[in-house]
């Protein structure tokens, strides 16, 4: 479903990814993990074509997205979710707005039906009471939850997820993990969590990338990777830093 | 050397880039339908929320200009001509190009500030991702509300400029009226009030344009939404002045009796 072939990406002399490589099958749920600012929301932003790469390709379901026009994108976009680290609601549009702004805008469904979605989706990620609302009215935690409703509202078939529960609380992080999965394998959508919470990471990933220098450092099952005696990722999961590494 | 080179390339980037922006609105609004309610809510912004500056410069021009033309004009005892002069500068030139100014900080900044800021914040890219492409939804019903409202603004400081220069010239200078009137009448052809709004309609043009792609391109954080800001409003002021040097050549031609 989502193919990513040796893609390289430069901010001025500042390596991002350096020859990046994975697939990642239909229906399967992958979770990305590295360090802050090896390039995760880099690369997703990459695989659903809002980046273009120095080299290297990916193909959604055998399509090449690299060299396509902004208007042919946006129909294989349609394809896609994506949740924001940042959220990235709309600050003019309401709550209400926000999710079902592409439903309103393919008018495909009646103001009856978009509103029927809108208020299951707001019950699912527990906001009801919300509509009226501006995304300045919410918590950093609320904003993030209307991000994942804006995403999931539309069903579309792949889901990229940028860090979905950092930021709230343990209660409300377990349920948006368990509404991943539930989406996840009710409707066969194909997802990628980028997370840092270890919890999620073996409830959510049937399989994990970890990311480190701009390469794939691994990839293979949660056990594999939680029980490796490798350093870098025994470090990396067990959050000890590296005694060697001149921080401070 | 080097540097007026690398300045001169950036200009001409700039330049390109407008030009992509300007024909993929075009495109935009002749292949898809715009969005009326968005049309109108910036219509709404630019033109009702312009009012207050577009009166009082229209007003002081007129004024100032009415007074200025007696004072010389009353030196060789012509100052019946006062309110034609007037009206010829204000419809041809001052009219188009001050109300463009005045809105070009106004409205192109906002432009500016507010897509700049949805880019700094992501929003851009989160309107890209559910595949709406930010010139249909942003860029388009700028440039229409623009373009249909900057004529109807020049028009109204065309005519506030008008009547604050007879109040002037008639009300304070005492000059005859009726001939002040006559020669206004006979002085301003329907081609010289038509050069101002075709004129107004570029003028909206550049504003929204330039306005939009600044806030588009903008770099990271605060200090990228301001500099884009100023940006804009720098670059929309000469390119009106440019333009209008321009088009004053060319519609004087092409309207020529
Ligand atoms: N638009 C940009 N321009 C320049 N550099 C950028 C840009 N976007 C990201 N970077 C750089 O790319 C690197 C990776 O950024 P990215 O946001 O992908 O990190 P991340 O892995 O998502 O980190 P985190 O876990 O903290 O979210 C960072 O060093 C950042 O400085
Ligand atoms: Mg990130």
């Amino acid at each position: 479903m989502i193919e990513v072939i040796n893609l390289r990406k430069n901010f001025g002399d500042h390596k991002v990814l350096d020859a990046v490589s994975f697939s990642i099958e239909k229906g399967r749920s992958v979770v990305i993990i590295g360090r802050s600012g090896c390039g995760k929301s880099v690369l997703l932003k990459h695989v659903i074509g809002l980046m273009v790469p120095d080299s290297g390709e990916v193909r959604i379901g055998g399509e090449l997205l690299t060299g396509k026009t902004e208007r042919e994108l946006l129909r294989i976009r349609r394809r896609f979710g994506m949740l924001f680290q940042s959220a990235a609601l709309f600050d003019s549009l309401t709550v209400e707005d926000n999710i079902s702004f592409l439903l309103r805008r393919e008018k495909q469904l009646t103001p009856g039906q978009i509103q029927k979605r809108v208020d299951e989706v707001l019950e699912v990620v527990e906001l009801q009471g919300t509509h009226k609302k501006k995304p300045a009215e919410l918590s950093g935690g609320m904003k993030k939850r209307v991000g994942l409703a804006r995403a999931i509202v539309y069903q579309p078939e792949i889901l990229l997820y940028d860090e979905p529960t950092t930021g709230l609380d343990p209660v409300v992080s377990d349920s948006i993990d368990q509404l991943i999965i539930r989406v996840t394998q009710q409707l066969h959508v194909t997802t990628v969590v980028v997370t840092h919470d270890i919890r999620s990471m073996r409830r959510v990933g049937q399989s994990i990338i970890m990311l480190s220098n701009g390469r794939v450092y691994a990839d293979g099952s949660p056990d594999t990777i939680f029980s490796s005696t490798d350093p870098t990722i025994y470090r990396f999961v067990n959050g000890i830093s590296d005694s060697k590494e001149k921080n401070f | 050397m080097g540097h007026l080179i690398k300045t001169f390339n950036g200009g001409i980037l700039q330049l390109g880039e407008l030009t992509i922006l300007a024909w993929e609105t075009i495109r935009s609004i002749v292949r898809l339908r715009p969005n009326g309610a968005d049309f109108l809510y910036q219509l709404y912004f630019i033109g009702v929320k312009s009012q207050s500056v577009v009166l009082i410069t229209g007003a002081f021009t007129g004024m100032v200009l009415a007074a200025q033309a007696y004072f010389q004009f009353h030196k060789v005892k012509m100052d019946t001509g006062t309110l034609a002069l007037v009206s010829v500068s204000m419809c041809s030139e001052l009219g188009p190009v001050l109300t463009a100014l005045m809105v070009a900080g106004r409205v192109g900044a906002s432009m500016a500030a507010e897509l700049g800021t949805m880019r700094v914040t992501e929003q851009i890219d989160a309107l890209r991702t559910l595949a709406t492409h930010p010139v249909d939804y942003l860029v388009v019903p700028r440039v229409l509300a623009t373009v249909v409202a900057l004529p109807l603004l020049t028009g109204e400081a065309i005519l506030i400029g008008i009547c604050s220069s007879y109040a002037v010239g008639v009300g304070l200078m005492k000059i005859d009226g009726a001939y002040a009137l006559k020669n206004l009448l006979y002085y301003s052809s329907a081609e010289t009030v038509f050069q101002g709004l075709i004129k107004a309609t570029i003028f909206g043009g550049i504003i929204s344009i330039i306005g939009c792609y600044k806030g588009l391109n903008c770099r990271e954080g605060a200090e990228g939404v301001g500099r884009a800001t100023t940006e804009a409003v720098v670059m929309i002021s000469i390119s009106i002045l440019i333009t209008n040097f321009f088009l004053t050549l060319f519609l004087s031609r092409v309207l020529a009796p």
